[in-house]
């Protein structure tokens, strides 16, 4: 791993710049996920400049973005619906415990045994949920709105071809709002959503009242934010290594994101985690520092001092077709080839894992069922055991233990043999338990009674290892 | 001759058939090294890092995918050694010739129409414009 100075100075130029350009696409992202929240778009952008800024020291990933984010926006819409705002930073508070707890348990190991269909599960339900909370804003409310949303989809997929310096959704933002601006076309804008102030986040209490109710009511959405936000960073964190080709401190990563979410929380601002679409942008923009996530975070800030009163002048069927732009970047297309190519049960935990998000728009519900499912999979496939018989020699391919040894002993008690000496080839399976020497043991005595001899021939030495020392406890030797 | 030979490899039959022209030139000079360079595409990694249940598992992934390029240079006999660089193809090719010098670039053509090329790009029109070496486009 690269030295601390190194981390933040090593790439001082690319950095800056980098970070001025993800400054300019999280602009729209922070916005239109405080509304996806129900809260104002102030809280989207306070926490982002908050996250971004606190990540740059306190993260495991130099050159990752973390800010407001789609998937913790979700988790949050009913308690913001039904308990307010004020409940919504006690809660983000609570989530930034929960996490740094779970980083000093090093969660992140446990993080490894999400199958990679729970992860494509995850972004494949991210982007159909997020393109789903666009809906509302422009089906069936203007002809005008749709010809907007289409104008800026032409534009956020043709500009790039162009022009690559500037992100093509700042120039649809600037061009559009302009056009709506003079021409007088009636539509709605964010400013009829929430409002913008130019103030920098200043430090509050939430205004909750401290009891055991409060905390009943924001410990599960804590719970359900505290992963969501792990996965997604941790998943996000792996990108970003696997692009740069460096490594990255997991744990420091889980404990960072609960500080930040902590002090985020006191500052007015949603819960957020790492983001895949702003940290690749910013790789590929050339950061790759800890410089380039603080400069995000600090020029963020800058444009919403000195611009917030354009923001709220942005007609919403422009973000719209951003956000459309950000479904359609964070689906994994590659999924339907994975549909037709991977093994059937993985195929199952990832429509599984999609389903359970799409239904009850909570990300960790679908992360921990699909889990669960790829668990019982697992468990099912190696506890098949599969026998082959040659001649008088009887093949066992599979592991015997606890699990398996019903089909085991059921094999042998079921098929007819006719020769009076048998062997057992152990070369393709190992025995692993007291179960599996108990179920060898109960086969040799079952051919036994029925005159036939067992040799068993081929066991490796741990299975050799286990046999003997079950032999030398037990009574009959 | 062409000391220090670029082979750019995205391990398709198009890399495989340019490794073969790669050996035919290195095999003039005992001194020639062959440099097999793959590039990890920006654009593909969030999927290849999606669908792979560790980082060992997608070196290994990667590494299988050169496995056709490495395994003819193995069966020749010729140096080489092998490069990997992150990022866009056709601009980490051409950043790795001009900074390392080499004397040769050889890469292949995926053969795309007119039509192909103005949408995806062509890598090997890009190489052959930008390198300040001679370059070799294998059809």
């Amino acid at each position: 791993m690269q030295s601390l100075k190194q981390q933040w100075f090593g790439n001082i130029s690319g950095d800056i710049l980098s970070g001025i350009v993800v400054a300019l696409a999280l602009i729209p992202e922070a916005i239109a996920f405080s509304i996806i929240a129900g809260v104002d778009p102030m809280v989207g952008l306070y926490a982002s400049f908050t996250i971004a800024v606190l990540i740059a020291f306190v993260g495991g990933r130099p050159g990752m973005i973390s800010a407001a984010t789609g998937a913790m926006a979700l988790v949050m819409v009913p308690l913001v619906r039904d308990y307010g705002i004020e409940y919504l930073f006690a809660a983000t508070i609570l989530t930034g415990i929960i996490q740094i707890i779970f980083g000093l348990l090093k969660i992140a190991k446990l993080l490894k045994f999400i199958p990679n269909a729970v992860m494509i599960g995850f972004v494949n339900s991210l982007a159909i949920l997020i393109f789903m909370a666009q809906v509302p804003h422009f089906i069936g409310i203007s002809t005008m709105t749709y010809i907007f949303v289409a104008i800026t989809l032409v534009l956020v997929y043709t500009l790039p071809r162009f022009i690559k310096v500037i992100p093509a959704p700042l120039i649809a933002i600037i061009t559009l709002t302009t056009i709506a601006l003079f021409s007088g076309i009636e539509l709605r804008t964010i400013g009829d959503l929430g409002n913008i102030t130019n103030t920098l986040p200043s430090f509050m209490i939430p205004d909750v009242p401290f009891t055991f109710e409060t905390l009943q009511i924001i410990f599960p959405f804590s719970l359900s934010l505290a992963i969501v936000g792990l996965v997604e960073s941790l998943l996000t964190s792996r990108i970003v290594d696997d692009m740069t080709g460096t490594e990255s401190n997991k744990n420091q990563e889980a404990r960072g994101q609960g500080i930040a979410n902590f002090v985020n929380g006191f500052f007015g601002g949603m819960a957020g985690c790492a983001m895949i679409g702003q940290s690749v942008i910013n790789v590929k923009s050339g950061g790759r520092g800890r410089l380039s996530t603080l400069v995000a975070g600090l020029f963020l800030m800058f444009l919403i001092l000195v611009l917030g009163d354009l923001v709220v002048r942005i007609p919403m069927p422009v973000l719209v077709g951003i956000m459309i732009m950000v479904s359609v970047g964070t689906f994994d297309w590659s999924s339907f080839k994975y549909l037709v190519k991977a093994p059937r049960t993985d195929v199952i935990v990832m429509l599984t894992t999609v389903a359970i998000v799409v239904w009850t728009h909570d990300l960790s519900k679908g992360v921990i069922a699909g889990i669960i499912l790829s668990a019982i999979f697992f468990v099912v496939k190696i506890s098949t055991i599969k026998i082959v018989q040659q001649d008088n020699r009887f093949m066992i391919h599979g592991q015997l233990f606890f699990a398996s040894t019903d089909g085991f002993i059921n094999y042998f008690k079921n098929t007819v043999i006719q020769s009076d000496r048998i062997q057992i080839d152990f070369s393709n399976s190992r025995i692993w338990d007291d179960s599996g020497v108990g179920a060898l043991v109960n086969v040799e005595e079952l051919l036994k009674d029925r005159g036939i001899e067992v040799e068993i021939i081929e066991l490796d030495l741990p299975s050799k290892k286990i046999i003997e020392k079950l032999e030398g406890m037990s009574s009959t030797h | 001759m062409y000391q220090h030979i670029l082979l750019a490899s995205d391990g398709s039959e198009n890399a495989v058939r340019a490794a073969k022209e790669a050996v035919k030139i290195a095999s003039c000079t005992p001194e020639s090294i062959i440099d097999v360079v793959y590039v990890v595409d920006f654009d593909k990694t969030v999927s290849d890092v999606l669908h792979s249940n560790s980082s060992e598992a997608l070196d290994i992934e990667r590494r299988k995918k050169n496995s056709k390029v490495i395994q003819f240079l193995n069966e020749s006999n010729v140096q080489y050694k092998t490069t990997i660089l992150r990022g866009k193809p056709g601009q980490e090719i051409v950043k790795y010739a001009n900074e390392q010098q080499v004397d040769l670039v050889i890469i292949g053509s995926r053969g795309l129409n007119a039509l192909q090329e103005m949408v995806l790009g062509s890598v090997s029109h890009k190489v052959m414009k930008r390198v300040n070496c001679p370059a070799l486009i294998v059809k």
